[in-house]
């Protein structure tokens, strides 16, 4: 850990640095996506505290597992397709 | 050479604030000091200043708004009296802690209560560990000298601390005296450009402030804060070099005043130190090795200086103008300290004087001549700590 | 420049200026709604933030999820903080030092912005600053440990409203301060949930826009407060407003509008049943309570829909 000399005087922080942080081990249960249900409907990535729903291209990708703490809003907010969710949570570890 | 005035010390210090035209003042008026942002308040209005005024709703919203502009990267000033800072107590440590360079005149009131308007140093000694610059001021010339010193001194790269001027309520805020200003360009030559640093609004290269800082790097802060308060002394003397240039007068860490052979010593600050001066001339006259030492930055306190400066006295006489509850006042504190530091033993006294305003007279500074004179004589001291020019 | 419509698709596109990696609770409210707002922006931005929860969970050093400047100085007073941010921008500007377009957004809890921050916001709104401040209401001191403020309910259990054996929670009714702002006479007041993103980035982009100060209060779950699942942030946001706890409105140059009337207005009870915070209101002997926190919905929701009628008669819609 840096000294009292190399520290940016008055606690000046990089701006958006926790990025490197990873809050994934925090998850309990973890949102799997199910691609085939899903719609495109972006309310996942909307809704998400953690920015942890890729998107390319208007496209909802995989999940960013390094940043999802599993609380389970995407699922809970997934319409779906003809009632099958495309994202469900799991226990992690199991 | 620049004009010569009868003003009042908040015309004095407004005045330098129109010459130092900062880009942002935030303030909210309170007795002594609220003229200066009244006189500023019309510069503002008569388009004789670029600033943007910020007419708060309290002085936590002041200091606040000073950390806001200064963060967001200008030359930012305010001013206040008692109440008002101690109200922005909190936002005086944030100010350090961010090291933003703000100046600010203090005038100085007696805090409450009961209230009282006057002048007393219970404010300004009250923000002694807030890691602000503190310098002070013996009349309206100090004080407006001060303030434009201020500017080099909080700005300067190796310190990035902010300061404040203080400046006795009424004795000297409301009194006219005479002197000299310096010119307009002569001032802005002197302060120069503000440089900012990392800027808040700079949008190209965001950066985050004020964030929460754990026990991991907590403590690497405040060493910073120490050392940056290391500097200080150096560019004290070193803007006060350049300053004597441009205007003729000299500054240094403090004054001293007959010490060079004195027996017996006084130590005071601001208005009281030019009665003191007065009836040391009298005691000299009469053949009485007296001096006095008037500090003039007090944060950070020049120890090493002033042990030495006081190193051949035997009775120092140390007069607080604000009270430590329990303990010996602030200004005795910092003289003791001093005297450790080079091994000089002399017999200390402490007298608690002009609480509130109560006027500080020839003849009280005569009293204590007077019994540092027994004290010299007869090795024995009454009391350590008294209270001076108190009814019974 | 072009603005982006508010569909999430192209929305999506855009750069998510708060990253992930921040320390707030799995399933806060507060993130979502940020999020929303900064997606919303359509220019650059500066933030003040109040101490509180989504301040020191988002920038514990050496980390900021902040990609946009940001600054916080304490609890009581980000939009003072923000006042002088702002003050040295017009500064800096007038001298041609600064050329771009920068607006100023203020976020506080309820804690800081209805209790001990509410007179430095309203010395800014006041003053007529040219800056957003935002609420994340999430009705008590969480920070600290879920203790009760102005904004939380009646009823509501909270570590300093505990409901006991003698008293049942909150006594007091919530301070409505949107309506508090709104008197401010300011140019833009409303109220919002990040459930409703397109309503409440609208009325983001509304604020941003006008000339002046602008105050945008938003409902925000803290599953640890209410009491709730890790899940129910934007399902609780979305009963608060069908059952008009939290109703949709917006205030432009004084002129009210309601932005969504339930087609069935629910009983409040849809919303605290769902929330332990008011788990005892349920119990028999308080139900005296559970009607008195009808009454009070039921009157905040006259009140608004007579406000509006009168304004529609006014213009003879």
């Amino acid at each position: 850990m840096k000294g009292w000399k190399e520290l940016e005087i008055g606690a000046l922080t990089k701006a958006g640095s926790a990025d490197e942080y990873n809050t994934g081990s925090w998850r309990a249960f973890r949102p799997v996506w199910i691609e085939e249900n899903c719609i495109q409907c972006l309310f996942c990535w909307i809704y998400c505290p953690d920015s942890a729903i890729t998107v390319k291209d208007g496209k909802r990708g995989e999940f960013d597992y390094m940043h999802c703490k599993g609380c389970g809003i995407c699922a809970m907010e997934c319409p779906g397709k003809k009632g099958k969710k495309a994202i469900v949570m799991e226990e992690e570890g199991k | 050479m620049g004009k010569v005035l009868a003003v009042t010390g908040n015309q004095a210090i407004a005045e330098a604030m129109r010459q130092i035209n900062p880009d942002v003042c935030a303030a909210y008026p309170i007795t002594p000091s609220t003229e200066v942002m009244q006189r500023f308040a019309a510069f503002v209005a008569d388009g004789k200043v670029d600033t943007e005024l910020v007419t708060v709703e309290s002085e936590h919203s002041a200091m606040s708004a000073c950390i806001g502009a200064s963060a967001a990267g200008g030359r930012v000033m305010t001013a206040t009296s008692s109440q008002g800072l101690a109200l922005m107590w909190e936002m005086l440590h944030i100010a350090s802690g961010m090291r933003m360079p703000i100046v600010m005149t203090l005038v100085n009131r007696a805090l409450s209560a009961p209230i009282n308007i006057h002048g007393d140093h219970s404010d300004g000694m009250g923000a002694r560990d807030c890691g602000w610059v503190q310098l002070w001021s013996e009349n309206g010339q100090e004080a407006y000298d001060n303030l434009i010193q201020a500017i080099r001194i909080a700005e300067h790269e190796d310190v990035r601390l902010p300061a404040m001027v203080n400046m006795d309520g009424f004795i000297i805020s409301h009194s006219i005296e005479s002197m000299e200003f310096l010119p307009d360009d002569v001032v802005k030559d002197f302060i120069g450009e503000y440089k900012p640093k990392n800027p808040l609004l700079d949008i190209e290269n965001p950066v985050t402030m004020g964030p929460l800082v754990l026990p991991d790097y907590f403590m690497e802060f405040k060493r910073q804060q120490h050392e940056a308060m290391l500097h200080v002394k150096d560019v004290v003397l070193e803007v006060a070099k350049e300053f004597e240039k441009v205007s003729g007068r000299s500054y240094g860490l403090f004054e001293a005043y007959r010490l060079d052979d004195a027996e017996l010593a006084i130590v005071v600050l601001n208005s009281a130190a030019g009665t003191c001066k007065d009836v040391i001339d009298e005691y000299r006259d009469r053949g009485i090795k007296v001096g006095l030492l008037k500090p003039r930055l007090f944060r950070p306190f020049p120890y090493e200086e002033v042990a030495e400066a006081l190193s051949g006295v035997k009775v120092i006489g140390v007069l607080d103008r604000a009270e430590s509850f329990g303990g010996f006042g602030p200004m005795y504190m910092e003289i003791a300290s001093a005297m450790m530091t080079n091994g000089s033993k002399p017999i200390m006294i402490n007298k608690i004087y002009g609480l509130g305003g109560r006027d500080f007279m020839p003849e009280h500074a005569a009293m204590v001549i007077d019994e540092l004179k027994e004290i010299a004589e007869t090795g024995k001291v009454k009391l350590y700590k008294d209270y001076l020019g108190v009814r019974e | 420049m072009s603005t982006t419509p508010l569909r999430l698709k192209e929305l999506s596109k855009k750069e998510d200026l708060l990253t992930g990696g921040h320390r707030m609770c799995a399933g806060c409210g507060a993130p979502i709604a940020i999020r929303q707002v900064l997606l919303a922006a359509e220019m650059p931005v500066v933030v003040a933030n109040a101490t509180g929860c989504l301040e020191v969970s988002t920038t514990i050093y050496p980390y900021s999820a902040w990609k946009v400047p940001w600054i916080h100085t304490a609890f009581e007073n980000a939009a003072a903080t923000l006042s002088g941010v702002e003050a040295m921008y017009r500064a800096l500007k007038k001298k041609g030092k600064i050329k771009e377009r920068i607006k100023f957004i203020a976020f506080g809890g309820d804690g800081g912005t209805y209790d001990i921050g509410f007179q430095s916001l309203s010395g800014a709104m006041e003053r007529g600053h040219d800056i957003v401040y935002i609420c994340y209401d999430n009705g008590a001191y969480m920070n600290t440990g879920i203790q009760r403020s102005s904004a939380t309910p009646l009823g509501a259990n909270t570590t300093t409203s505990p409901a006991g054996k003698v008293i049942p929670g909150k006594l007091q009714p919530r301070k409505n301060l949107t309506k508090i702002m709104a008197a401010h006479g300011i140019p833009y007041v409303a109220q919002t949930t990040p459930a409703h993103w397109r309503d409440l980035m609208t009325k983001v982009r509304k604020a941003l826009e006008v000339d002046g100060p602008a105050f945008i209060n938003v409902l925000s779950s803290c599953n640890r407060g209410w009491r709730t699942p890790t899940d129910r942030a934007i399902e609780d946001c979305k009963l608060a407003v069908e059952t008009c706890f939290w109703p949709l409105y917006e205030y432009e140059n004084g002129k009210l509008t309601i932005n969504q009337k339930p087609k069935e207005k629910k009983p409040v009870v849809e919303f605290l049943k769902t929330q332990g915070r008011f788990k005892h209101l349920f119990s028999p002997e308080n139900e005296h309570l559970l009607k008195k926190a009808q009454e009070l919905v039921d009157k905040e929701w006259e009140d608004l829909l007579r406000e509006e009628r009168m304004w529609k008669a006014e213009e003879g819609e």
